[in-house]
């Protein structure tokens, strides 16, 4: 019983890791296939049929390449810099409920690596140690362009944390935990006669405007990829990398989109909770599966959102990354959790 | 298992805890530091304070750390090109550890090294829930005059930093 558990939660922390790294990898087709739809192209379509087998070709060639540490770089840092971003990228997703549970044998299985009761604030700490891999990498190459990308990623990092944290905390506010699994179990319940619909972008349509606008900045995606600026600062952070320590660079970032989207569609929509999910007569363990479902069609909307915005916004100036990030996002989520707060207080004085 | 386990983490504690003070670069000193602060975290989930770890994590390695990396990075400090302490400051800080050293001594050697009481001792105390309610109901006014007091920092900090009318920026 205890072995076969262990072997279970094994299972399931492996498929969450294959997962997350099979959807970065295509991903990165996905991103070519999008920018060539938007801008009325074809995209990659020699390798393999419809191009599919381009991701592979791209990670064969980024192998043999050579891997080129400068002269005067820290060789240790210079090394360490791409690993420490991919470990923290692919740390993430472990909090992040995939499902309910499925009932196999009178046992009930939850679809989740992890369970912990601070999971929000598990998934906070990864991401604000994230900074960490860019930083080291781009001092570590001793380059004048690669340093001001780290200190880019690092202060845009911070100014954003916090009002992605203000954010949180409204949410905190109505949902009254800090577990994933809880959050997302509580949006299965009815409303307005429709189960699987009280999700919390109803309650925080504020909150999510802010936090999605902090995720596109803590992933340093365009608009907010002032840390790669390539007509400013060649290549930022990974100017001097060459080989997997860029590819890895590179991945880390689209695991952090996927991460990012989970986290997005767990917290303000739904989950995998669908409408109607209890209303359809089905058994337990097909509901399951069909909300694992529809929760990768809630995070593939999402990474496509993220590309979506990459190929259509230009890139702010740097002053008004800023200004955007402590002017207007901080008040905002600090006014956001004021009205939410003030709400439940209404709530629970005059309507129950 | 979990004896194991802190024996381990206070092994990392105490080696980064050295490393910070014995790494002539102070990049390193500061990734040391880092790994401190990472091995006391989970010397804080050892100890069932899960809220405490968390906040540790984020506020301290999350943040703060990342500042002084952005403030070393930006000195572009050097092992080459740093200046060696005079002799005099070298006793100095070699007698005022001594010193520390032997209060610690006389301090630790009447500690009360007897466990908790295990009747009326509660696990879930570190627990966000309990944590909450004891700061909320039981330290309110405490609690409530720690964070005015942190508000004023903040404005204190920032009056220092804002730039007087007809100032030039001095960089």
């Amino acid at each position: 019983m205890e072995l076969s558990l262990l072997l279970i939660k094994a299972l399931i922390i492996l498929a969450v890791f294959g997962v997350t790294l099979l959807i970065a990898t295509y991903s990165t087709y996905a991103e070519r296939k999008v920018a060539a739809f938007i801008q009325d192209r074809v995209g990659p379509n020699r390798a393999g049929p419809f191009g599919l087998a381009q991701p592979l070709a791209d990670a064969v060639k980024l192998f043999f390449k050579e891997e080129f540490v400068p002269a005067n770089a820290n060789k240790f840092l210079f090394i360490a810099g791409p690993s420490l971003a991919m470990l923290t990228a692919c740390m993430s997703s472990a909090v992040i409920p995939f499902g309910g549970t499925l009932i196999i044998g009178g046992e009930a299985i939850h679809l989740q690596a992890i369970e912990v009761n601070i999971g929000i604030l598990y998934v906070f700490g990864i991401v604000a140690l994230g900074v960490y891999g860019i930083m080291i990498g781009g001092w570590a190459s001793n380059n004048k362009f690669s340093l001001l990308g780290a200190i880019r990623a690092a202060s845009q990092n911070i100014s954003y944390e916090l009002a992605m944290g203000m954010s949180i905390i409204a949410l905190l506010l109505v949902t009254g935990t800090l577990s994933m699994r809880d959050i997302a179990a509580q949006q299965g319940e009815e409303l307005f006669g429709i189960s699987g619909m009280n999700w919390n972008i109803f309650y925080q349509p504020l909150g999510f405007l802010i936090f999605i606008v902090c995720a596109f900045a803590e992933t340093n995606r365009v608009p907010f990829d002032l840390p790669e600026c390539e007509t400013e600062l060649i290549g930022g952070y990974h100017t001097e990398y060459s080989s997997m320590g860029m590819g890895l660079y590179l991945f880390a970032e689209y695991v952090n989109i996927f991460v990012a989207s989970a986290v997005m569609s767990t917290l303000y929509f739904g989950g995998y909770n669908f409408p109607f999910m209890d209303q359809l007569g089905l058994p337990h363990n097909v509901v399951t599966i069909l909300g694992t479902v529809v929760l990768f069609g809630k995070i593939f909307f999402f990474i496509f959102f993220f590309m979506w915005v990459r190929w259509t916004l230009p890139r702010f100036r740097y002053d008004q990354l800023m200004n955007l990030g402590w002017k207007i996002l901080i008040p905002l989520s600090i006014a956001n959790v004021i009205l939410t707060g003030g709400a439940i207080l209404l709530k629970q004085e005059f309507f129950q | 298992m979990t004896g194991n386990f802190f024996y381990f983490l206070t092994f990392l504690t105490l080696f980064a805890a050295i490393g910070v003070v014995a790494s002539k670069n102070p990049v390193y000193s500061v990734l040391f530091m880092i790994m401190t602060f990472f091995a006391l975290t989970g010397h804080y989930i050892l100890l069932n304070a899960q809220f405490l770890a968390a906040v540790n994590f984020i506020v301290y390695m999350g943040a703060i750390m990342v500042l002084f990396l952005f403030v070393i990075m930006f000195l572009n400090m050097r092992e080459d090109t740093e200046k060696h302490k005079p002799m005099l400051s070298k006793f100095a800080a070699v007698i005022a550890g001594g010193i520390l050293f032997v209060v610690m001594i006389a301090a630790l050697k009447d500690v009360d090294t007897q466990l908790a009481n295990t009747a009326v001792f509660d696990s879930q105390i570190g627990m966000v829930e309990n944590l909450g309610k004891v700061l909320f109901r039981d330290y309110l006014l405490p609690f409530e005059l720690a964070s005015v007091l942190f508000l004023a920092a903040m404005a204190g900090a920032v009056m220092l930093g804002k730039r007087e009318p007809g100032e030039q920026n001095r960089f």
